[in-house]
C-alpha cells in the first residue's frame, strides 16, 4: 500500500469513525454517548467523499446528523431517569453476546474474504471520477428507473407521519 | 475529487485554531477566583431551587420527529429541482411525479394539523 | 514548485481573506447593531471608545478574554467547555461555498472568489466548483443545533436547559421552510453550485427577488428565526429565562457563542443576496469591484435585520411555531409549486408571471396567515392559560 493524499485521508477518516463509535458503545454517560454518535456520523460522511458520493455525503450530514441524532439527543433531554444517571452499556449475558458478535464479525471478515479473493486492494481501490454530474446521474434515476421508490417514499413517510403522532400526541380532553 | 476538498481542510484548520486559540487566551489571561457560591447554578442572584435536571414536554420529540420526515422529504426536492428547466420533454412528467409525491405528504401534513401536533398550548 | 502547492497557496490567501471579512463583519455589526437601536430609541449608543464608538466591539472583546472563564461545579466536565466551538466551528465553515466575487485571472491561472470555487491553472490543471454547494452550506448551519442543546444541558441549569431546548426546537422547525423557500431559484437557476445561481441571474437579466418575492419573504423570516435574532429570540427572553443556554457561560466562551450568532447572521445574509439579490453582480463586470458590491449588499441585509429588531416586539413562542408550520412551511410550498407550473407551461415568460403569482400570493399570505395565526392562538390563550391562572372575578374585581 502506497501512501497517497487518498490513503491517508481514507485511514484518518475511518479512525476517528471507528473511535467514535467505540466511545459511542462504552461510555457510561448517554449524552456523551449521543455526542459521539454524531461524530461517528461525520466521519461516515466523509468516508461517503472519498467515494465520490459527496450527495449522498450532505444528505447523510443533513439527515443522520442533523435530524436523526439531535432526536436521540431530544429523547435523552426529555426522558429524566436516563439524564444524569450512569448506565453499563455492557450485557450481563456474556455469553450470548459474545455468540451474537461472533456471528456479525465472521459476517463482515467472509464479504471482506470474497472481495479481497476477486483481486482487489480494498484501501487502494481508489473509486474512479464520474464521467457526468452525479447529482444529474440521481436526479435522471428519478425519472427513468426508480419512479415507484420515489412515490413509495412519500407513502412511507405519511405512514412515518401518522405513526409519530400516534405515539408522540396525548388526546385532547 | 479530493482536491475539491483541500480548501474545506484550510478552513476547518483555521476554524479550530481560531476557537481554541480564543478560549487558551481567555484561560491564559482571566483570573481563577473560584468559590462555592460562585460555580452554583445562576438564577438571577437566588438560592437555587429545585433540582437542575428537569423532564421536558413531549411535543418537543414530536416536533424532531416531524423535522426528520419532512426533511428527508425537502432532500428530495434537490436533484429535483436542478434537472427540472433542463429536462423539456420529461418536464411533465417530472412536474406530475413531484405533484404526487407532495400530495401524499400533504394528507399527512393535513392529519397532523388536525390532530393539534402543531399546536402549542 | 508543483501546481497543486501554488493551488493551496492560493486557496490559503483567499480562505483567510474571506475568514476575515467575516470576521470584520461581526465586530462591525455589533456596533451598528448598537448604533442603529440606540437611534430607534432616541439614546446616543457607545460613543467614547474610538470616533463615533467604533472601537467599542474591541473593547468588548479585550475585557472578556480577561475575565474569568467559569465552570459550574455540576456542569459536565467535557461537554461545557466544547460546547461554544460546537456552534462556532460550523458556522465558520458554512462560508465555505459561498461567492464573493467572479472568476479572476492572473497570468495562465484563473479561479472564483470562493474558498470551494473553481480553479483553472497551466496544464490542464483544474478543480471544478463543489457539487452539492448549497446543500453542503445548509448541512453544516444545521449542525449548530448540536452546540445549543448541549451547551443548555450540559450547564445543568433549569433555565439554560429551558432555553436551549426552546432554541432548538426553533431551530428545527424553521430549516424547513428555509430549505424550501431555497429551491425556488434553485429551479430557476437549474444547479446547486452557488456560482451558477449568481450567473443564472444575470442570464435572466433579473434578480430572483422579483420571481421569487414569496420565497424570498420566508427566507428572511426563517433565517431570522433560524438564527434566534429579534423578533423570533424567545431562547435568549431575559426576562423568563436569564440568558437561554448561554446563562452559565462567561469569559470569551461566552463570546463565542454571540459571535456564532452574528457570524451565522452574515452568512444568512450572504445566502440571500447570493440567491436573490443576484450575488457579486451589480452594472458591470469589472472583477475587483464585485467583492465590494458583495460587501455592500452583505451590509444592506445586517442593517435589516437591526432594522426588524428595532421595530417588532418579541412573538409568543406559540406565535412562533405556528409562523413556523402552520404559515411559512406551506407557502413557501405552494410558491415552490407555482413556480414548478409556470416553469412548465409558460417558460417563455416565466419571469413576468412569477412576478404577477408572487405578488397575489403574498397579499393572500399575509392577510391569511395574520388571520390564522392570531385565531389559533387566540384560541390557546384562552382556552389554556387564561382560563388556569386568571380567576373568574377577575373581571368582575377590576
Amino acid at each position: 500500500m502506497e501512501i497517497t493524499g487518498y490513503n491517508v485521508a481514507f485511514i484518518a477518516i475511518a479512525a476517528m469513525t471507528v473511535t467514535s463509535a467505540i466511545f459511542v458503545v462504552t461510555l457510561p454517560n448517554i449524552l456523551r454517548s449521543a455526542l459521539f454518535l454524531m461524530f461517528t456520523f461525520i466521519g461516515v460522511a466523509g468516508l461517503y467523499v472519498l467515494a465520490n458520493a459527496e450527495i449522498l455525503a450532505a444528505m447523510q450530514l443533513l439527515i443522520y446528523v442533523g435530524a436523526i441524532t439531535v432526536l436521540i439527543l431530544f429523547a435523552i433531554v426529555l426522558t429524566q431517569q436516563l439524564m444524569g444517571a450512569r448506565i453499563t452499556q455492557t450485557s450481563r449475558n456474556i455469553v450470548l453476546g459474545g455468540v451474537a458478535a461472533i456471528a456479525v464479525f465472521a459476517f463482515i471478515a467472509t464479504t471482506f474474504v470474497s472481495h479481497f479473493s476477486k483481486g482487489s486492494d480494498m484501501i487502494a481501490a481508489q473509486p474512479a471520477v464520474p464521467t457526468s454530474d452525479p447529482l444529474l446521474m440521481i436526479a435522471k434515476m428519478l425519472i427513468q428507473p426508480y419512479v415507484l421508490p420515489f412515490e413509495l417514499a412519500s407513502f412511507i413517510l405519511l405512514v412515518a407521519m401518522v405513526g409519530a403522532i400516534v405515539i408522540a400526541k396525548e388526546d385532547k380532553d | 475529487m479530493l482536491v475539491q476538498y483541500l480548501p474545506f481542510l484550510i478552513l476547518f484548520i483555521v476554524a479550530v485554531a481560531f476557537s481554541g486559540g480564543a478560549i487558551l487566551l481567555s484561560r491564559l489571561l482571566g483570573p481563577k477566583r473560584p468559590n462555592p457560591v460562585k460555580l452554583a447554578p445562576y438564577e438571577s442572584g437566588m438560592v437555587p431551587i429545585g433540582g437542575t435536571r428537569r423532564p421536558f414536554h413531549i411535543r418537543y420529540y414530536l416536533v424532531a420527529m416531524l423535522f426528520i420526515l419532512f426533511d428527508i422529504e425537502i432532500i428530495f426536492l434537490y436533484p429535483w429541482a436542478v434537472i427540472y428547466l433542463t429536462a423539456r420533454a420529461a418536464r411533465l412528467f417530472l412536474l406530475l411525479e413531484m405533484i404526487v409525491f407532495l400530495g401524499v405528504l400533504m394528507i399527512g401534513y393535513i392529519y397532523i394539523w388536525r390532530k393539534g401536533a402543531l399546536d402549542w398550548e | 514548485m508543483p501546481e497543486i502547492v501554488i493551488f493551496l497557496l492560493i486557496k490559503l490567501v483567499m480562505t483567510i481573506v474571506i475568514f476575515a471579512l467575516w470576521m470584520t463583519m461581526v465586530p462591525f455589526m455589533i456596533w451598528l447593531e448598537r448604533k442603529v437601536i440606540a437611534d430607534i430609541q432616541i439614546r446616543i449608543g457607545p460613543n467614547r471608545v474610538g470616533p463615533f464608538g467604533l472601537l467599542q466591539p474591541i473593547a468588548d472583546a479585550l475585557k472578556l478574554i480577561m475575565k474569568e472563564d467559569i465552570t459550574p461545579a455540576k456542569a459536565d466536565k467535557l461537554i461545557y467547555p466544547i460546547a461554544p466551538a460546537l456552534l462556532m466551528v460550523p458556522a465558520l465553515l458554512a462560508i465555505a461555498v459561498i461567492p464573493i466575487g467572479g472568476m479572476v485571472t492572473i497570468g495562465e491561472r484563473s479561479f472564483t472568489l470562493q474558498i470551494m470555487g473553481e480553479y483553472r491553472g497551466p496544464n490542464g490543471f483544474f478543480v471544478p466548483e463543489l457539487d452539492a454547494g448549497i446543500l453542503l452550506s445548509l448541512a453544516l448551519s444545521s449542525l449548530g443545533v448540536y452546540g445549543v442543546v448541549l451547551a443548555g444541558w450540559s450547564s445543568a441549569n433549569k433555565y439554560s436547559l429551558l432555553g436551549g431546548m426552546r432554541s432548538s426546537a426553533q431551530m428545527l422547525s424553521y430549516e424547513l421552510p428555509l430549505g424550501v423557500a431555497l429551491v425556488g431559484p434553485l429551479l430557476l437557476a437549474s444547479s446547486l453550485r452557488l456560482n451558477e445561481v449568481v450567473n443564472a441571474q444575470s442570464n435572466f437579466g433579473i434578480w430572483f427577488i422579483i420571481p421569487q418575492f414569496v420565497g424570498f419573504i420566508i427566507f428572511l423570516m426563517s433565517g431570522t428565526a433560524e438564527v434566534n435574532r429579534a423578533p423570533f429570540d424567545l431562547p435568549e427572553a431575559e426576562q423568563e429565562l436569564i440568558g437561554g443556554y448561554h446563562t452559565e457561560y462567561s469569559s470569551f466562551r461566552f463570546a463565542m457563542f454571540f459571535m456564532a450568532e452574528y457570524l451565522n447572521m452574515v452568512t444568512i445574509s450572504a445566502l440571500a443576496v447570493t440567491f436573490f439579490l443576484g450575488g457579486y453582480r451589480l452594472f458591470t463586470d469589472i472583477v475587483w469591484l464585485q467583492p465590494i458590491w458583495f460587501a455592500l449588499k452583505l451590509m444592506l441585509f445586517l442593517y435589516l435585520f437591526v432594522w426588524i429588531r428595532g421595530t417588532w416586539p418579541r412573538v409568543r413562542y406559540d406565535q412562533l411555531m405556528a409562523l413556523g408550520w402552520k404559515v411559512s412551511l406551506p407557502l413557501a410550498l405552494v410558491n415552490l409549486a407555482i413556480t414548478a407550473i409556470v416553469l412548465a407551461y409558460v417558460p417563455k415568460r416565466a419571469v413576468l408571471v412569477l412576478t404577477i403569482t408572487s405578488i397575489v400570493l403574498i397579499t393572500i399570505a399575509y392577510y391569511g396567515s395574520s388571520y390564522n395565526i392570531r385565531r389559533s392562538t387566540d384560541m390557546t390563550a384562552r382556552s389554556g392559560y387564561a382560563r388556569r391562572h386568571l380567576p373568574e372575578s377577575e373581571e368582575t374585581r377590576i
